[in-house]
């Protein structure tokens, strides 16, 4: 709980962040919210040397629309995202995420860039077919898709001396949308989280489906199985609920002290037929 | 921020809910915790500690963290050259236990993870740490055993120099019970675990100590200054006049500091060796490691009955997980249990066989209800699944066992005296406000959709208020000490009081509650009361505070104090207006003469005529302090009856609290809204434990469950609001009829949980289930019942 000895910074442009960042090599580390960062380092599980604060940073932060897509600022924080009802299951999935405290600090670009599979936003961000805009130590650009974001627990494409300076999701207008989270407390990271979005058809079929989960993996997966059983189909409870027998299928769920692999398992077919119920508001 | 509330209509404040003095400060963060305190030139203390739940310490290199500039000093046990070990103060009487030898640092070998190896003391809490780190142990592992009843068949020793891991075999019982178990229609035997758990205090343990010119003043987060002041005393052989301790604002204890811990002796040894403040936080991770845990109890439960459901014989069986050390009462626990093991029932035969076993895990010891709360699961539990058994309703079995009201003092079947009771009372009360039968019909419904709904209740009494010396003392249940309480009243010349009260309070609310006890016997307001605890050097010698005993024992000494500070103003108003002292009384805040209002003095005024003492008469002391010593002829038992309705989804296992409702009788309240306070805080406890919390070891002696985040603490989401009422049966036992509150929404809440989990799962064939009710557990039980 008494993190080893680094060192601090706070630079007031983003330029500057990148050479800070680039300057401390390996190990130095950005701050958004710190509230996945720093309980690693007061457990010693991590220990940059050098800690470079991202709050001074003017333009990271804010939600605008623009086209069909959410442009939402990395800095944003969790909060900012939970009072804004018109950003759907984003503003959903925020207000599930830990308590407010964690809220009020916690951004969406340090989850993102984090990787951890049991954090609520990068299932979302998956489901929707999101994607953030990665920016280098050497001033490049480049646009990342959330299939290609998150590569192994706690890896994302987001590398060492790297910053996410743009989220982007698809509004989706029109899609249903839930987000189904599994703890024993509220604020608890999910044992198993469903990020459920559909679009029903003007007959009332499944046009298009996303199921994505969080903690079922060692990153957050799509439910592939799931949503070729329901896409171009009825979109009734039996349906789903066939649908929702496949979710399982391409999972490797770790196992911990409050569920085993099979219990997940189980957990994720039942939350995926009520995700689905929930976003085809059934 | 003052919380002078309208008097009553008598204009008492006893009984007043009363807000409490203490919240502003705490509230608003201007409370003074040992972390607040920082004098000039203090060291730190950070501990290594082992890694190995079991090993031999083959060697210890602290050069590289004696290199450091900012360490002063690395010490290992061979440095330490203390009078005495570790203390285990309380033990079951009349027997010999087998106990290792506890020491501040271990001595070649480890016992348990965290177990500290060496400690490193250098000028901040940072890089104490960082020194820390730098110290090398190797370790030669050793076999471990982490499983109690794998512990018993001796085949892997805690400790390789004893003979065995047991620690102690004891048993309590009274009544035929052979007898019983014959006369039964039915017999059921049960096999209940009550798992481990921590307590979980907001602030974790912090010591701070300083020696100068000879004294030792040690500032420590703890329930228990005085045996604090008694063990440094004898573990550094310092006379005891010497020794200061303190113990500030104290962040929530819970039992868990009722402990001498070795920490608090090698603060005031390094301080003395060194010449310099030296001070130790805890971590938080370290509190969930060595900060000693509760329960740990495998019990088998027999009970014996007719078909009516009257309990002919109750038969607990106790396997104790006692952990790798002996502490402060470590043995003690299971044996508090035993003296409530017939519940507030007229069990005509009780029996509790205890055995006591070690294992490579930390000890444990009491914690909020200290064995009570596992006696009353094993009772509560297994009158649910008498009734099952029976075909009838768990409120009928338990109406047919209770000791009547009529019946008090009743002398229960091992020969302990329950003072007073109305247990059908506040059956009665609860159900004014749960109504089973329209419950059930709700029960019926909600099953169709798909929700399992489910009730408990457990009717409960508790033995507290630890006190009556003849009962507790040596030649008795085995304290190695007495259990009175003491208080001191002072009046000062502007009217102003101090009270200084030996219990150590920890959040109970104890500057409110007897501030009023003082107030209405001398005539003032309990804002102009103050309650000064916690420190040894001020007031007489005290005992502190554990098991509920603050107010029954405490409490009782301050009234007492009071009474003879009253007695004292008799006299000087007496003489002052010329009347007999017996014809003094205290009317609307003034002293008078009965039937003579006119003349009279407030509390000021007779402070005045104590202090100014030109006209008193020769023979009369001046002054307006008194000091009481109370030692009760009795325990207080407090009962009540509780209720609990959850929510069990069937798809996933998860159980959800919708309601609890409980009603508490300990006597006439004092301040019903610090009642509440503790009765709410000790549902959260019990339910905790049903619902959420555990300590888990996994089979190498690893501690999985190091932080929050796997140790599950509920809050305030996970919970509903609490409903509370309370009947008011006062105890004979003292002025007050009071009895202690702190324990008993935690003894009555798990059995309750427990109870009304087992009611929902029933329909689904899940007949019975131990603790603690995780959805995992609870839906591979579901499966199970389903194949």
């Amino acid at each position: 709980m008494i993190p080893a000895h680094f060192d601090y910074v706070a630079p007031a442009s983003l330029d500057e962040a990148l050479r800070a960042l680039a300057d401390g090599g390996e190990d130095a580390k950005p701050l958004a919210g710190g509230h996945s960062l720093l309980p690693l380092m007061k457990m010693r599980l991590a220990v940059p040397t050098l800690l470079v604060d991202l709050r001074r940073l003017e333009g990271l932060r804010g939600i605008e629309r623009e086209n069909g897509d959410w442009r939402i600022g990395p800095l944003t924080r969790h909060a900012d995202l939970q009072r804004r009802a018109d950003l759907g299951v984003v503003a959903q999935t925020a207000a599930l995420i830990a308590d407010q405290q964690v809220r009020n600090r916690g951004t969406i670009g340090g989850s993102l860039a984090h990787g951890d599979p049991a954090s609520d936003l990068p299932a979302v961000l998956a489901a929707t077919e999101g994607r953030v805009t990665i920016r280098d130590a050497g001033g490049g650009s480049r646009t990342v898709a959330a299939a290609d974001l998150f590569q192994d627990y706690l890896t994302t494409a987001v590398g060492p001396g790297e910053l996410i300076t743009e989220v982007r999701i698809p509004a989706l207008d029109g899609w249903g949308h839930a987000y189904e989270k599994f703890t024993r407390r509220a604020e608890d990271w999910a044992m198993v989280g469903v990020c459920a979005l559909v679009k029903r058809a003007p007959d009332g079929s499944c046009e298009d489906v996303r199921v994505a989960f969080t903690n079922m993996a060692s990153t957050p997966i799509r439910a592939t199985a799931v949503e070729q059983a329901l896409r171009g189909g009825p979109l009734d409870d039996a349906a789903i609920a066939a649908a929702a027998e496949h979710a399982d299928e391409g999972t490797d769920p770790p196992a911990d002290l409050n569920a085993s692999a099979d219990y997940k398992r189980h957990l994720a077919r039942v939350l995926t037929r009520r995700a689905l119920q929930r976003a085809a508001g059934s | 921020m003052t919380a002078i509330e309208t008097p009553q209509a008598d204009g008492r404040h006893v009984g007043r809910p009363l807000k409490r003095k203490e919240d502003p400060r705490l509230i608003t963060g201007r409370a003074t915790y040992v972390d607040d305190l920082n004098p000039v030139g203090t060291l730190w203390m950070a501990f290594v500690r082992s890694p190995e739940a079991h090993a031999t310490i083959t060697s210890i290199d602290a050069s590289a963290a004696l290199a450091r500039e900012d360490v002063v000093a690395v010490y290992t046990a061979e440095d330490l050259d203390l009078a005495a070990p570790l203390p285990m103060a309380w033990a079951p009487p009349g027997i010999d236990l087998n106990v290792p030898e506890h020491w501040p640092l271990a001595r070649g070998r480890v016992a348990h993870v965290g177990d500290p190896v060496a400690v490193v003391i250098g000028e901040d809490r940072y890089s104490v740490v960082d020194a820390a780190e730098d110290v090398i142990v190797e370790y030669e592992p050793l076999p471990v055993v982490t499983d109690p009843e794998e512990a018993l068949r001796d085949e892997v020793l805690v400790h390789p120099d004893l003979p065995s891991n047991t620690v102690h075999e004891w048993s309590l019982g009274g009544g035929d019970l052979e007898a019983g178990f014959a006369e039964a229609d039915v017999v059921i035997e049960r096999r209940i675990v009550n798992h481990r758990t921590a307590g979980g205090a907001i602030e974790p343990r912090a010591v701070l100590a300083e020696e100068r010119a000879g004294h030792l003043t040690v500032w420590s987060s703890t329930q228990i200054p005085h045996f604090l002041r008694l063990f440094l005393s004898i573990m550094l052989d310092l006379s005891e006049e010497r020794v200061r301790v303190i113990a500030p604002e104290v962040g929530g204890g819970f039992g868990s500091k009722l402990q001498i811990y070795g920490e608090e002796i090698l603060a005031a040894w390094a301080a003395r060796k060194l010449g310099r403040p030296v001070k130790w936080c805890e971590t938080r991770s370290e509190a969930m490691m060595v900060t000693h845990h509760g329960r740990d109890q495998i019990a088998t439960v027999r009970v014996g009955a007719k078909r009516d459901g009257t309990v002919t014989a109750f038969h607990a069986r106790i396997l104790a997980d006692l952990g790798a050390y002996m502490m402060l009462l470590t043995p003690m626990v299971p044996s508090l249990g035993a003296f409530v093991m017939s519940g507030c029932y007229r069990f005509p035969a009780v029996q509790t066989d205890i055995v006591g076993v070690m294992t490579h895990k930390f000890a444990t010891d009491a914690i909020r209800g200290a064995g009570r709360p596992e006696a009353t699961h094993m009772i509560e539990v297994a009158l649910d699944q008498l009734a099952v058994e029976l075909g009838l309703d768990p409120l009928e079995v338990r109406r047919r066992n209770f000791i009547p009201a009529d019946a008090f003092p009743y002398e229960t079947a091992i020969g302990i005296t329950y003072d007073s009771g109305n247990y059908q009372g506040t059956l009665d009360k609860l159900l004014e406000h749960v109504d089973v039968e329209a419950f059930r019909a709700e029960q019926e419904r909600l099953r169709a959709e798909g929700v399992h709904r489910g009730i408990g209740f457990c009717t409960y009494t508790e033995i507290c208020g630890l006190a009556p010396s003849r009962a507790v003392g040596p030649s008795a249940f085995g304290l190695q000490g007495g259990g009175w309480e003491s208080a001191l009243v002072r009046v000062h010349l502007t009217g102003a009081v101090t009270v200084y009260t030996g219990t150590s309070p920890h959040g109970q609310g104890h500057e409110t509650g007897f501030a009023q006890i003082v107030a209405d016997r001398l005539g003032t307001d309990p804002q102009l009361v103050e309650v000064i605890h916690g420190d040894t050097s001020q007031g007489p010698n005290g005992l502190d505070t554990y098991g509920s005993r603050s107010l029954a024992v405490g409490g009782e000494a301050i009234a007492r104090a009071a009474d003879k500070v009253v007695a004292r103003i008799r006299r000087f108003v007496a003489h002052k207006l010329e009347a007999a002292p017996e014809d003094i009384e205290l009317r609307d805040g003034r002293w008078i003469v009965r039937g003579s209002p006119d003349k009279g003095f407030t509390l000021p005024e007779v402070a005045g005529l104590a202090y100014i003492p030109e006209d008193i008469p020769q023979d009369m002391e001046p002054g307006l302090e008194e000091v009481a010593f109370y030692d009760p002829g009795n325990f207080v038992f407090p009962f009540g009856a509780h209720a609990a309705i959850v929510d069990v989804d069937p798809e996933t296992g998860k159980v959800t609290l919708v309601r609890y409702v409980a009603v508490d009788d300990c006597g006439p309240a004092i301040n019903p809204l610090l009642i509440d306070g503790q009765v709410h805080g000790g549902i959260v406890h019990g339910v905790g434990q049903a619902l959420y919390e555990q300590v888990v070891y996994d089979e190498s002696g690893q501690l999985v469950t190091g932080t929050f985040v796997d140790y599950a603490l509920p809050t305030a989401a996970e919970l509903p609001s609490f409903e509370t009422d309370r009947t008011e049966t006062p105890s004979p036992v003292n002025s007050l009829g009071v009895k202690g509150v702190g324990e008993a929404g935690t003894i009555a809440a798990s059995a309750a949980v427990a109870n009304a989990v087992m009611d929902a799962l029933r329909p689904l064939g899940v007949t019975y289930l131990d603790m603690p009710y995780t959805p995992m557990r609870v839906w591979n039980a579901i499966q199970e019942a389903a194949r």
